[in-house]
């Protein structure tokens, strides 16, 4: 039986990975390499690396960092940010990454996802969608619009629309990723990742708000997504208590959602 | 030495990677004479059937490949589409494989969610070099919206339950490939790595 995913995810500028709320305010948490050895370790199942700043500096995504990244996780790697052509997707499977997160440059120019696709697979093509609850209006008949730039600006997208568009032009696997949750550990706007879930036959993945395990087993079963994407509950420093990846496994397996055994140090899934 | 071959739809460095972490020695291989030298190959891949048809091809690699591979007789780790590539054709793009292991690749039905993404189980079917050390049913890391259905099951190593259940490790003579990306399934997949570099067929 195929498990759910947590998959840790990383807000990198120059080299450090950082946590924001509602995407601002970025606090300095660790440097990426240092924090991606130890999730590996602790056996986080996937990390996603975003280069956040690349996009809106319309500069190319930080290469050196994601190949020191990369060197430590023998786990599914994504790495995002600052993607426009086919080289640029190219250089970061090259620099250790095997699949590519697209979000702002795909709104620009949808046809990065088709020709993704077609040169490396649509499983390596992973659409991300940061999404903003604007209420339903003529044009946005999700009431849920999309919006590019680190949230900053309004695209008049319907988040619906667009994903359903993305799956169609080739993306493997979708990102809903919330605005209004991001960082406030209010949980996964289950709304709008149940109907995403619903709209599309591709693995859908929740991200923005998961503050308790309850959050993370709600997205996963309601929210009807195929992966958690956590970080603030994993290592933010605005949390009185961070919890580990083993402990969140823990709870989730308890709670009847299925995750990948934790192996024991010989190797082998405990309890065998 | 293990070479690694290196393509454009290729994810050749995480193996790099997997293969430094082991300390075992590798390198990427991206001409034709390095593959007629090679001891020892690897076919990684994350991409297309056709574009990674194509990209051998047009490196010149695939009568390389088939001498030392089918051959000479060398050991060969295929993963991922390295694996999907070694069959007769595949539904993806109606595309003509290798041919080196009879039989077709075919696509999930979409009763689930295509691709497939996510660590999955592999059930043992016999014991085998390659899975030393590795439980009669392991979790690995799977990326596929294809899988494999061989003409013989004899090649069958390891099966994984996705809707149908599909053939996800193939061993046959000199010839071993895993569905699943053993160098991104952790602890055990980096077991199977280890286990393929020593591997004496």
């Amino acid at each position: 039986m195929l498990t759910k995913r947590l998959i840790a995810c990383f807000d990198v500028i120059d080299g450090r990975v950082t946590k924001a709320q509602q995407f601002q305010d970025n606090i300095d948490v660790a440097p990426a390499e240092e924090l991606a050895a130890h999730l590996y370790d602790d056996q986080i199942d996937e990390i996603v690396f975003y280069d956040i700043t690349a996009s809106a500096q319309r500069r190319k995504i930080d290469l050196d960092t994601v190949r020191a990244v990369a060197r430590h996780v023998f786990v599914p790697f994504t790495v995002g940010g600052g993607i426009r052509s086919l080289d640029d997707m190219f250089e970061v499977l090259k620099a250790g990454a095997e699949k590519i997160s697209v979000d702002s440059m795909a709104v620009r120019n949808p046809e990065i996802i088709r020709e993704g696709a077609g040169a490396f697979g649509r499983q390596c093509v992973v659409l991300s969608t940061q999404v903003k609850h604007m209420g339903v209006r003529p044009g946005l008949p999700s009431g849920y619009e999309v919006f590019i730039d680190g949230a900053r600006e309004a695209t008049g997208l319907d988040a619906l629309d667009w994903v359903r568009r993305g799956e169609e032009l080739g993306a493997g696997e979708l990102v809903v990723n919330s605005i209004d949750r991001d960082g406030t550990a209010s949980g996964y706007d289950l709304e709008i990742t149940s109907a995403v879930a619903e709209s599309v036959n591709v693995p859908v993945i929740a991200s923005g708000g998961a503050g308790t395990v309850e959050h993370i087993a709600a997205g996963l079963t309601g929210g009807g997504a195929s992966a958690a994407i956590i970080s603030s509950i994993l290592y933010s420093p605005r949390f009185d208590r961070n919890v580990g990846v083993r402990e969140l496994k823990d709870a989730l397996v308890a709670r009847g959602v299925p995750m990948r055994p934790y192996l024991a140090p010989d190797g082998n899934p405990e309890g065998n | 030495m293990i070479d690694v071959v290196d393509y454009r739809a290729g994810n050749s460095p995480s193996v790099i990677y997997a293969f430094e972490k082991l300390g075992l020695p590798c390198r990427l291989v991206s001409k034709p004479e390095e593959v007629l030298a090679s001891e020892r190959l690897i076919l990684p891949g994350v991409g297309a059937a056709r574009a990674t048809l194509d990209s051998l091809t047009e490196s010149g690699l695939v009568e390389p490949l088939t001498q030392r591979v089918r051959y000479d007789g060398i050991p060969f780790l295929g993963i991922c589409i390295g694996l999907q590539v070694l069959f007769d054709r595949s539904e993806e793009d109606d595309t003509e494989g290798l041919g080196w292991i009879p039989g077709a690749v075919r696509r999930f039905p979409d009763t689930d969610r295509v691709p497939q993404i996510g660590w999955n189980e592999v059930r043992f079917t016999r014991s085998h070099p390659l899975r030393n050390g590795i439980p009669d049913a392991g979790h690995f890391y799977f990326v596929n919206s294809y899988y494999a259905d061989p003409g013989d099951t004899a090649v069958v190593l390891g099966r994984t339950e996705y809707g149908p259940e599909f053939c996800s490790v193939v061993a046959a003579d000199n010839v071993v490939a895993t569905q699943f990306h053993a160098e991104k399934s952790g602890p055990l997949g980096l077991r199977i790595l280890t286990n393929f570099a020593r591997w004496e067929p």
